[in-house]
């Protein structure tokens, strides 16, 4: 064991709760102070939401009565069954949005697992291998942050025709190098490890290494990232949908709404209002998820902050 | 110095590869470009004499090559809409989207670095808690709605600031801040774990020791060294400002590229997409180009690296 193994098992158990306390309100207070209970909630509302919007949502969401066009949310004025309001063509806004959730975890779900795999396994290769392969990965890396993607998406929408699969493959272009670079750099400091050593030593495959003790080493890091990149993919998504090149209608998208509300905004403010809103908690409930990982999974990455 | 560099062009020419060679297979895709003269009076042989004026008979190599000799001596082809060459029309926008862009750093520096000194100086009072609520929020919300949702109270509400186009300083503020605040919120946190790590560094101990005023401390010793990490973020941040700005003109219809690409999306004008992404590329490339020279000249710790 390195000097820094010790390192990392202190910070660990400096970590741990050390106060004994009995009862209901004090290991409350632990479980509040100790996990971001606020953000998770969120998180397991949203996705609650977006898995079930078949069953609970109270109104279709690709069609309305035109007789509730621009109702106002029920909620502020009292009266009506539009939750949240309904839009320039009376859908229920609270609705659609629901199944908007649906789309923007399935896409990020979608790109954090290809961007994810992809990612991981050139930065090990990266990492493993050095020399010309790991300086032409890192060069395509360097390479990939000079390319906007925004625009990518624009071009490949109008040649090939907005759809689910285009765009969880330009989301993934844009995420993976964000993988490789933290997974090489945790693959360089573990190669050197006595133990993976031995398992050269005692005539393990460059594959059987790799995928069975440098992997579950860079796995906290891959789950960091991978978090945290999460709400940059909802967020490029809803933009993406916003300029109307994400997942083609009538499937309703959250990025989508906020762009069917712009035209009406001195009529019905809500319906950009809260899809944003949405878009909003859930990156935020993100962040604060993803910062307590970071500290709980890997202390090493605390001091890049 | 001259390994930094050379590590930073490779990178480069692999991105304008990368985007040239999809812009290129892209618009082969769409079709044989000849269907663009094609009438029924044409005969066989004009057709193939056609094909091989415009090099279709060539290799697809030869055609890329020739392509690329195109692009670079400015030749980006004819828009089918405007009729004009796609060049003049990407030239004439040009400038509207650098402004912007422009404004929305001069926003995350003037905000961002005096209010990340604030948090640092007065680490953990309600300043601190302020700017660090401004950065995560920055991070969070979604920049078209935040937009759409200023919009909404200060120009359809309020009436203080108008709603969109390019004019003078007032048509300004509204854009720079949606566009600008989730870089000036990154430049917060930089600046302020920065200074926190140098105010707790041993010169600085040194020179409260010798009796230093607390203001000399900070701008004098403290600033100026903590400056030079948010320096390097200022690179990155130009290349997403200029394509952030891409989908924040469309909220403001400011009539930059953005806009540009987002109607040419609507009409499906492939010459003229085409034409701002590679511009796009190119001008983000050149300047964090040019941002590197200057870091490696400002600060002698990269020139040996």
């Amino acid at each position: 064991m390195t000097r820094a193994d010790h390192a990392q098992i202190a910070a660990v158990r400096t970590e741990v709760p050390r106060r004994e306390r009995t009862g209901w309100s004090a290991s409350l207070r632990r479980i509040f102070r100790s996990y971001p209970v606020f953000s998770i909630a969120i998180l397991a509302i949203l996705i609650f939401g977006a898995v079930a919007a078949t069953w609970i949502a109270p109104h279709p969401a690709t069609h309305g009565e035109l007789r509730d066009r621009h109702a106002p949310p029920a909620f502020l004025v009292g009266e009506g069954d539009h939750f949240l309001g309904a839009d320039s063509i009376g859908r229920d806004i609270y609705s659609r949005m629901l199944f908007g959730a649906r789309v923007s975890l399935l896409v990020a779900a979608g790109t954090i697992l290809i961007a994810g795999a992809f990612g991981t396994f050139l930065g090990l290769i990266s990492g493993w291998y050095g020399g010309w392969i790991d300086e032409a990965i890192m060069r395509l890396v360097d390479a990939m942050n000079a390319i906007p993607v925004v625009l990518l998406a624009l071009v490949l929408a109008v040649a090939l025709g907005p759809s689910f699969a285009l765009l969880i493959g330009v989301l993934s272009l844009g995420q993976w190098p964000a993988f490789a670079r933290q997974v090489r750099a945790e693959t360089l400091s573990l190669r050197n490890r006595d133990y993976v050593q031995l398992a050269r030593v005692a005539g393990a495959s460059t594959g059987r290494i790799l995928l069975r003790h440098i992997l579950p080493g860079v796995f906290s890091t891959v789950m960091v990232v991978a978090t945290n990149q999460v709400g940059t993919v909802i967020l490029a998504e809803a933009g993406l949908s916003f300029l109307g090149v994400g997942v083609p209608p009538p499937t309703p998208s959250l990025g989508g709404m906020i762009s069917d509300g712009r035209l009406y905004l001195t009529d019905a403010w809500w319906i950009s209002a809260f899809p944003g809103m949405a878009i909003a908690l859930t990156v935020l409930a993100l962040v604060f998820i993803g910062d307590w990982l970071r500290d709980r999974l890997d202390p090493t990455l605390r001091q890049l902050e | 110095m001259i390994a930094f560099l050379r590590k930073r062009v490779i990178a480069s020419a692999i991105a304008v590869l990368i985007v040239t060679v999809i812009v290129f297979v892209l618009a082969r895709i769409q079709g044989d470009p000849r269907t663009l003269y094609i009438d029924e009076d044409m005969s066989q042989e004009t057709y193939d004499a056609l094909g091989k004026e415009l090099g279709l008979d060539r290799p697809i190599y030869y055609q890329y090559l020739v392509f690329i000799g195109k692009v670079a001596t400015g030749d980006l082809g004819v828009s089918i809409h405007q009729r004009r060459p796609v060049a003049d029309i990407v030239i004439e926008r040009l400038p509207a989207t650098l402004k912007l862009a422009a404004a929305g750093f001069l926003f995350s520096i003037v905000i961002g670095v005096p209010m990340g000194i604030l948090s640092a100086v007065t680490r953990g009072s309600a300043w601190d808690v302020a700017g660090r609520t401004f950065a995560v929020l920055g991070h969070s919300l979604p920049s078209f709605w935040v937009g759409i949702m200023a919009i909404f109270v200060f120009s359809v509400q309020l009436g203080w600031l108008p709603t969109f186009g390019d004019g003078g300083l007032d048509h300004y503020i509204l854009p720079s801040i949606a566009l600008g605040w989730a870089a000036a919120g990154g430049q917060m946190r930089l600046v302020r774990s920065a200074m926190l790590e140098t105010l707790d560094s041993q010169y600085v101990v040194l020179a409260r020791a010798k009796g230093v005023s607390q203001r000399n401390v900070i701008f004098r010793h403290a600033l100026r060294n903590a400056l030079l990490a948010p320096l390097t973020f200022a690179g990155l941040t130009l290349g997403s400002l200029i394509t952030g700005a891409i989908i924040i003109e469309t909220v403001f219809a400011w009539p930059g590229l953005g806009l540009l690409a987002i109607n040419s999306v609507v009409s499906s004008d492939y010459a003229i997409l085409q034409g701002v992404m590679i511009v796009i590329t190119v001008f983000y490339i050149g300047t964090s180009l040019l941002v590197d020279v200057i870091y490696g000249w400002v600060d002698p710790r990269i020139r040996y690296d």
